[in-house]
């Protein structure tokens, strides 16, 4: 296979076909629109099912349906969209159907700008809808990352009968990079045992939990905690730059996570230890990661393009162990390489070990919490 | 190896064409690259500009502050990177349509009269194949080869006769920056 030049949409859209999407139901919102725009060319193209929905509530309601057919269903929006989504992300996580989501995010709150934002992490990662769920979130940082998630979040969203939402910005979105399509996979032929497909000859299937005893409606909260935790413990995915013997940490997701690739580039040939922590997913968070980095580490910088969420869960998982900064742009600024560059060198002037002058004691060991890992 | 590269200009003035075709080079010759459009509530007759970040290493961040180099279509364009292009960094604007008079010392500003020369070519729609000429001469970024091999790989095959044409004014685009610079 050849790499191509691809708009980061575009290739979502394409990478989604050859991962052997069956129905495609969107509604049109810049700067996600190319996805939904190929989608309406390709799909019927291949004799698959394309609805450009009257709203986004009607399309991922639509997403659900096709889903509980059994069929390998997505949809695609950003921000505003998104919101309007939730209500049905929040019925969809708890009939347990397998659906993939792409949000490329744009500038908020409300109806925002179409620039690139990362604005959204809290939605998308603790809030994606009422109720106790999360989806799994992935965040591409490239064209390639986006294109190898598609088939990825399919087989994700299958194996644990879950949502997977694909969360990147604006650049990812509009960028071209070369990159390599995987070869096209024949569409699943059979449905899911437990889809409803007509339940003539077999004993009829139910997906949508109801109860209004709430003994019932907690054991089936604790089972969907219960594969929750099983998502957490095997799914956590992140990426690493220069971490060996790093002193200082950055951590960035997506479009802020390559940028920060640069700042930190830059700051070795100054002949300062800054290393990368690129999260792949954003939840599961790869908090035991950070949690060892923090032994070693003599501060943590968090780069994104809002006003701090994703520092909310470093500060977690770091533990007080090391200090944890933040630099953040909003409403569709993108952070450049000189500004991360600016805070590398505040923080490690503010985290050098200041020498020692002789005492009787001698050289003080560094103060680390007696806090244990489990 | 490094080059970012901002395309800036009118909306028409096959601005981001031409950042495309320099990124399909890039591609082509195995070097990364990325190619990042300004997507804004744009219209025609406003401005659009791309950049381009080619590298023989993974590439960070596809976004510059600070471009090594600028292609400046029209006025506003040139008066906006003379400000940003970084120190030592180099300005090539299209002569026939620029009238702002660059003030600064440590950039290399390049006039290049690509609207002038296209409309001598026959076809005024060329001028972004003479500034791009211009650049491969003064950057050194990629060799005209891969960039003709680009236009014959990934140009739309309707208009043949296009073909020659565009490889014509990358060329004049290139003796001319030979000479400005000379």
């Amino acid at each position: 296979m050849t790499k191509q030049l691809l708009k980061g949409n575009e290739a979502i859209a394409e990478a989604a076909v050859r991962a052997g999407v069956d129905a495609y139901f969107g509604y049109p919102i810049t700067p996600q629109t190319e996805l939904l725009e190929y989608m309406a060319r390709r799909m019927p193209e291949l004799g698959r099912a394309f609805v450009q929905a009257e709203s986004e509530l009607a399309a991922i309601n639509m997403v659900y349906g096709a889903a509980c057919a059994g069929k390998r269903a997505m949809t695609s929006s950003s921000s505003p969209g998104v919101s309007l989504m939730q209500e049905g992300l929040s019925y969809i996580a708890a009939a347990e159907v397998p659906i993939v989501l792409v949000d490329v995010m744009r500038g908020g709150p409300g109806l925002g700008n179409i620039a690139p934002s990362q604005a959204d992490y809290f939605q998308m990662v603790k809030s994606a809808g009422h109720g106790d769920f999360k989806p799994l979130v992935l965040a591409p940082a490239s064209v390639q990352e986006a294109v190898d998630m598609m088939a990825l979040s399919f087989e994700l969203a299958e194996k644990y009968r879950t949502i997977v939402t694909v969360l990147l910005d604006g650049v990812i979105g509009q960028m071209m990079e070369p990159a390599e399509l995987p070869p096209m996979q024949p569409r699943r032929d059979t449905a899911p045992a437990w889809a409803l497909t007509g339940a003539s000859g077999r004993p009829k299937n139910g997906i949508i939990p109801f109860s209004l005893y709430a003994e019932e409606l907690e054991v089936y909260n604790q089972r969907l905690q219960a594969k929750l935790a099983r998502i957490a413990a095997a799914e956590v995915r992140f990426r690493e730059y220069m971490l060996d013997d790093a002193e200082l940490v950055l951590v960035g997701f997506g479009t802020s996570g390559r940028i920060a690739l640069t700042a930190v580039k830059q700051a070795r040939s100054l002949g300062i230890k800054a290393g990368l922590l690129r999260p792949i997913t954003l939840w599961p968070f790869p908090e035991r990661r950070l949690w060892q980095l923090a032994d070693e580490a003599r501060g943590f910088l968090v780069v994104e393009m809002n006003a701090g969420q994703m520092v909310e869960d470093v500060r977690l998982a770091v533990g007080g162990q090391a200090p944890v900064k933040f630099l953040g742009r909003m409403g569709g600024v993108v952070p450049m390489p000189d500004e991360i560059l600016d805070a590398i060198q505040k923080l490690d002037k503010a985290t050098r070990p200041r020498p020692v002058i002789g005492t009787i004691e001698g050289p003080v060991a560094p103060l680390r919490h007696p806090i244990s890992v489990n | 190896m490094q080059h970012d590269v901002v395309f800036s200009g009118f909306g028409g003035q096959g601005v981001l064409f031409c950042g495309q075709l320099l990124a399909y080079a890039a591609m082509d010759s195995g070097l990364h690259v990325t190619w990042f459009p300004s997507y804004g509530p744009e219209m025609r007759g406003g401005t659009a500009n791309c950049t381009l970040v080619v590298s023989d290493d993974e590439i960070g961040s596809p976004l510059v502050r600070h471009p090594s180099c600028a292609l400046a279509f029209n006025n506003p364009s040139a008066e906006k990177y003379e400000a940003l292009t970084e120190p030592g960094g180099l300005l090539i604007h299209n002569a026939s349509l620029v009238s702002h008079t660059f003030t600064r010392t440590d950039i290399r500003a390049v006039p290049i009269h690509a609207s002038e020369v296209a409309a001598e070519l026959g076809n005024p729609r060329l001028l972004n194949m003479v500034m791009l000429g211009a650049l491969l001469q003064l950057t050194g970024v990629l060799p005209i080869d891969a960039v003709e091999s680009a236009l014959e790989a990934h140009m739309s095959t309707r208009r043949p006769e296009l073909l020659a044409l565009n490889k014509q004014a990358l060329r004049r685009g290139m003796s001319l920056a030979e000479l400005a610079a000379a």
